[in-house]
């Protein structure tokens, strides 16, 4: 088995009263894809916040590769290696669909023509080719995700956090979409931590599952193993699944 | 098709720079000094839209740096003779100074939105009454230039007649576009716009979101800086009441309102407009002797603009040519 990319140690974050993530350890190893599911509220997004780096945690450690990346700031994380969407998207609503992933292809270079160029192949990779000159606030939902995915890959990231991009899309969508990152970890040993309700998509993408219930960790192995846990049928995937 | 788009505002900008260049051949000395202050009005805007329009930072504190760049060149000017264009630099420098200082304190203690637009406001209001009793540049007393009659204008003084000083803004602005459209093409533009949408997805593409807002802010304070500088010279007097006043910061912004924030030249339609307007509204004004009038109803006519086009008048008039 490979290294270990990124791994979180005994994380802790809390909110005045409430413990939003307790003492949460998992490692995600180089060229894995990791799922991280749970019922709402279960602290999913706020890992992935800590992870880039938009809260400290209180205690724990987050480390990268070798680096230790506990804390630090947002666009630190990125050039860490860090690329995340967002849940909430947050296009740049003014700026057409190849504006915004070129915003993030400058991540790699200053030249705007480089930049183009790069962002161009990005889109073409999740099927956004066609609405390059679009202004982004005028996509679907789901372009929108695709979107989010597009501008953090064209950071050129190590390892990219995914919150529920499958969310909204079609069943067909959501088997392109499953094709699109396996085919991305194939080829550019990309690594991926996603968070997604949608369990045709994490089931079929993820090497290894966590499950996450009041913020901590009750469960984690591969999907079949998971998908019989008795806890998290209790708590999360319910008995019909 | 986009080269013909691009031929078709070419030709429209062209077309345009050529009647503000050959205008003066035709006008009353009257219309000129009203086409300065269009100009000026275009060039302050220009400079404001980049902090504003590109990056997304309201500051309504920007008389600071064209009071900064006006009493830095004229009195290195009166009291050593430093010639304008070097009074010009260093006007810009120490506003540039004046602007990062003022943005760093502010962005690094997280005070952003209508707090950061309010703290312009502050160091304004500052400036003023420190200059107000800052004897060495004539404190509330003003400062003068030596005003001399010259037979023909002297441009490394910049000492000489209207038209000169025309001919000078018409030039910043021509410059100030060059330069906005350039900036907007390269990393820097594309990094401010992200900012101006989303400062939390932006960071998290790697962009300095703190570095970003100092790199505009700077900017554009030195940029106001240099209109001071030239209009300090063409006004031949200073008084802190009139420089550092928040009516002033106003003015600045409302062309690029009225034209369009972060447009390209929404600073300079809406300077056109807004020196249109008021001079119209002054002639009405004269013919029916009302005082007051005229405030009336060119706080109407923007009142009207800005409900009919909140996104300003160039986006508009630029879907009616086509361009």
């Amino acid at each position: 088995m490979s290294a270990n990319l990124l791994t979180l140690d005994g994380v802790t974050k809390r909110f005045r009263g409430l413990t939003a993530v307790d003492n949460v350890s998992f490692a995600v190893p180089q060229g894995g894809i990791l799922g991280l599911i749970g019922p709402n509220g279960a602290g999913k997004t706020t890992l992935f916040n800590l992870i880039a780096g938009v809260f400290r945690p209180d205690s724990g450690s987050i480390t990268l590769g070798e680096r230790d990346i506990t804390g630090m700031s947002p666009h630190h994380a990125c050039n860490v290696g860090i690329g995340r969407t967002f849940q909430l998207v947050r296009p740049f609503g003014a700026l057409s669909v190849l504006q915004n992933v070129m915003v993030g292809a400058f991540h790699r270079g200053a030249d705007p023509a480089t930049a183009e160029r790069y962002a161009h192949t990005i889109l073409e990779r999740l099927a956004l080719a066609d609405k390059a000159a679009q202004p982004a606030a005028s996509l679907t939902l789901p372009e929108r995700k695709r979107l989010e995915v597009a501008r953090a890959l064209a950071t050129g990231p190590r390892l990219l956090l995914l919150d529920e991009v499958m969310a909204g899309l079609r069943p067909t969508e959501i088997d392109t979409m499953v094709r699109t990152f396996e085919a991305l970890v194939h080829e550019t040993g990309l690594t991926i931590l996603l968070t997604e309700h949608v369990m045709r998509a994490v089931m079929a993408l993820s090497h290894q599952i966590v499950v996450l219930h009041h913020g901590q960790k009750i469960c984690e192995g591969p999907p079949e193993t998971v998908a019989r846990d008795a806890k998290v049928i209790e708590c999360y995937l319910g008995s019909g699944a | 098709m986009t080269g013909e788009l691009d031929r078709r505002r070419l030709v429209a900008l062209v077309a345009f720079v050529f009647v503000l260049a050959v205008l003066p051949f035709f006008l009353a000395d009257y219309f000129l000094s009203v086409l300065i202050v269009f100009l000026v009005a275009a060039y302050l805007g220009q400079s404001w839209n980049i902090m504003m329009g590109f990056a997304g930072q309201l500051s309504i504190g920007h008389a600071l740096y064209y009071g900064l760049g006006a009493y830095v060149a004229a009195a290195l000017y009166v009291h050593w003779g430093v010639l304008p264009w070097f009074g010009m630099i260093a006007g810009a420098v120490v506003a540039g100074a004046a602007g990062a200082g003022i943005a760093a304190l502010s962005f690094r203690f997280g005070v952003t939105g209508v707090y950061f637009a309010l703290l312009t406001i502050a160091f304004n209001e500052f400036t003023h009454i420190l200059f107000n009793h800052f004897s060495w540049v004539g404190g509330s007393a003003g400062l003068f230039l030596p005003v001399v009659n010259l037979a023909h204008n002297d441009f490394v003084h910049l000492r000489g007649s209207p038209a000169m000083f025309y001919y000078l803004l018409l030039a910043m602005v021509l410059g100030a576009l060059g330069l906005s459209r350039f900036l907007l093409r390269r990393r820097i533009g594309y990094y401010w716009l992200a900012i101006r949408e989303d400062p939390e997805a932006a960071a998290s593409l790697g962009i300095d979101v703190f570095r970003g807002k100092l790199a505009a802010m700077t900017l554009s304070a030195s940029l106001t800086a240099i209109a001071g500088s030239v209009m300090a010279f063409y006004d031949n007097n200073l008084y802190p009441d009139t420089i550092f006043t928040t009516a002033r910061s106003v003015e600045i912004i409302t062309a690029p309102i009225i034209g369009g924030i972060g447009t390209l030249m929404g600073p300079i339609v809406g300077a056109l407009v807004l020196t249109v307007l008021g001079e119209a509204m002054t002639t009405v004004n004269a013919s029916l002797g009302i005082a007051g009038l005229k405030q009336f109803f060119y706080s109407g006519a923007l009142v009207l603009i800005v409900l009919v086009q909140p996104s300003g008048l160039w986006p508009w008039l630029k879907r009616q040519l086509r361009l």
